[in-house]
């Protein structure tokens, strides 16, 4: 019976993911997804051992309570920090179901303490290391889109030889939890794994977050399917398999954006302060600087418009004056639709959620491989706090650090309008040579404050 | 037949029909802990087949990912975030115990944070899916 409702929960999981593959049946996926969980909970209290209630409902009110007011409360462009800090929170419950069946193997069946199953150690062990470090890279990580900490790349010499290290310490520490299955191992093994996942995520720079995000949402996946075959439970092992999968294929996704291997984000480094030799050779060129009455007689005359939004629109929550715009452009009979860059803003499709609260309808919103060749027909590429997304050096230049990176081609448009605050390039640290070209211009300020104007010029 | 009889044969066959059922409750009980401990070791390896469900699971996870569409990949994280949160059995069965220890603090501090991701990851799933609109209105535009 309890199998059979493991079952039931994995299998309305799976068609919770499979409801994402359009937006009508993502709602109803969802309330799969909270049956499935309901089910799990539910199976899960009905075990014989399971006996002080008040305590699981205390835990369970406060938890839940917790979840609830944040989840209500968040700010839609705070999205990716608030999926980072949640990441966190089951690696280190992952940590603490790990402690629990070691400290009490008998609840589990897997032994006893001190004389765990050899093949229950090892898989305990995988969960509580895997759990601790999705824990304390995801607090990284959400440190630094939240802001509490710089977003550039904080290396140091020996870095890697420093993990190469502790990583080797850890291996070493699992197969002595194999033999003595001491508390103090346990322990230790438990620092050391958090340490790593701090080192890990320190040298990654903020715009690389993306794939940060996505592998710590593939991290908390295994360390739930470590857990489970430490419990022999096929719910918690499918699941894990499940989110292990997606986070895995959205990494390897966001780095097919950004034309880079997953160990070369890895390794960080990359972007931050590297203004050097490429903006000194660009400093004879000029760029047009141009008002909003410009940028709204431009929009007004032309017959279609597509926008580029970049994490620059995010951070100045300029979603929603941006759809006004693009409202009264329509009334004037413009065609607007919306380009979206895989990469762009700090957690995959970020920007599709930002666009679909200022109420964009996402038929009008097309990812890069469906609009790319409209460009051309376009007369005005509108791009809103994105830079190295359009910058067409990913295709000119075979040495820049973005070379090969697949661009949204704004500049086949007829004009380009850049909102950006300077010309300062963007996280790449490549100068943009488009900014330059004949057929751009530049409207210099705050990403929301310059699209109200443009409206205020369009009425 | 008279009476006494009647209600002496009836009396007979309700203490069989008892003994019966006694007899088919041992037996269920019997069967089942067979069962239990077939599964936990007669019937082959079960690490074998725990690492057959993983294999096959990773491969649905791949094939229902990719079918994922990319305008719904902010949700799709929050949504597997949700659900990896089903790692809250563990730690029911942790802190279920009546006997306080160690263990079940760590149980009960296990459930309170998965509780914090399965609230607040469906919750947030939800708000930004019920955004997702088509056109409306048929103004102008593509």
């Amino acid at each position: 019976m309890t199998g059979f409702a493991y079952l039931a929960a994995s299998v309305l999981f799976i068609l919770a993911l499979r409801g994402l593959s359009s937006p009508e049946s993502a709602r109803q996926g969802n309330m799969f997804g909270i049956a499935g969980m309901v089910i799990a909970i539910l199976t899960a209290l009905s075990d014989p051992s399971v006996v002080s209630f008040s305590m699981i409902l205390v835990g369970m009110l406060i938890g839940g309570s917790i979840g609830t007011v944040v989840a209500l409360k968040i700010q839609m462009t705070a999205l990716p920090q608030l999926v980072a800090a949640f990441h966190s929170l089951v690696g280190l419950a992952a940590v603490f179901v790990a402690g629990a069946a070691f400290y009490n193997p008998e609840a589990y069946n897997i032994g006893t303490v001190g004389d765990i199953y050899t093949g229950s150690i090892i898989e305990m062990s995988l969960g509580l290391v895997i759990g601790a470090i999705t824990f304390s890279g995801s607090i990284i990580a959400f440190a630094k889109l939240q802001g509490l900490m710089s977003g550039n790349p904080i290396t140091f010499k020996m870095q890697h030889p420093l993990n190469a290290v502790i990583a080797g310490l850890i291996v070493v520490y699992m197969l002595l939890l194999i033999t003595d299955q001491t508390p103090g191992t346990f322990w230790t093994l438990a620092a050391l794994s958090f340490l790593i996942g701090f080192l890990l995520i320190i040298p990654i720079g903020g715009a690389d977050m993306p794939v940060v995000v996505s592998m710590l949402n593939s991290y908390s996946g295994w360390a739930a399917c470590g857990i489970g075959f430490t419990l022999s439970n096929p719910a918690l092992i499918i699941t894990g398999a499940l989110v292990g999968s997606s986070g895995a294929i959205l990494s390897y996704i966001m780095c097919k954006g950004m034309n880079r291997s997953i160990i070369n984000v890895l390794l960080g480094g990359f972007g931050g302060d590297t203004s050097g030799a490429s903006a000194a050779d660009t400093g004879d060129k000029t760029a047009k600087s141009g008002a909003a009455a410009d940028a709204a007689f431009l929009m007004k005359n032309a017959n279609k418009v597509i926008v580029i939004p970049g994490y620059g629109m995010a951070v100045a929550q300029a979603q929603h004056a941006l759809r006004e715009m693009a409202d009264v452009l329509k009334e004037e009979g413009v065609e607007v639709a919306y380009a979206i860059h895989p990469v762009a803003g700090r957690m995959p499709g970020h920007m599709n959620v930002l666009l679909a609260e200022a109420n964009v309808p996402y038929d009008e919103v097309f990812e890069l491989d469906e609009i790319n060749h409209e460009f051309s027909s376009a007369d005005v590429a509108f791009v809103i706090g994105a830079n190295d997304t359009t910058n067409p050096v990913a295709k000119t230049d075979p040495t820049s650090p973005i070379a090969g990176m697949p661009i949204l081609d704004a500049e086949k448009a007829g004009t380009v309008l850049f909102v950006k605050r300077s010309l300062s390039p963007g996280y790449a640290g490549v100068d943009n040579p488009l900014f330059y070209a004949d057929n751009a211009m530049m409207l210099f300020g705050d990403a929301k404050k310059m699209t109200e104007e443009i409206v205020q010029a369009l009425a | 037949m008279d009476a006494e009889t009647i209600r002496d044969l009836a009396a007979e066959l309700a203490t069989q029909a008892a003994a019966l059922f006694e007899k088919s409750e041992k037996l269920a009980n019997a069967s089942t802990k067979l069962v239990e401990v077939q599964s936990q070791g007669g019937g082959g390896d079960p690490f074998l087949g725990l690492f057959t469900i993983f294999v096959l699971a990773c491969f649905i996870g791949f094939y229902v990912v990719w079918s994922v569409t990319p305008a719904l990949h902010s949700p799709l994280m929050a949504v597997t975030n949700a659900i990896s949160s089903v790692i809250i059995v563990g730690a029911l069965l942790a802190a279920g115990p009546s006997e306080m220890d160690f263990s079940k603090i760590m149980g009960f501090i296990a459930v309170t944070l998965a509780s914090v991701n399965i609230f607040g990851g469906f919750i947030v799933t939800q708000r930004m899916l019920s955004m997702f609109k088509k056109k409306t209105k048929a103004g102008a535009g593509s």
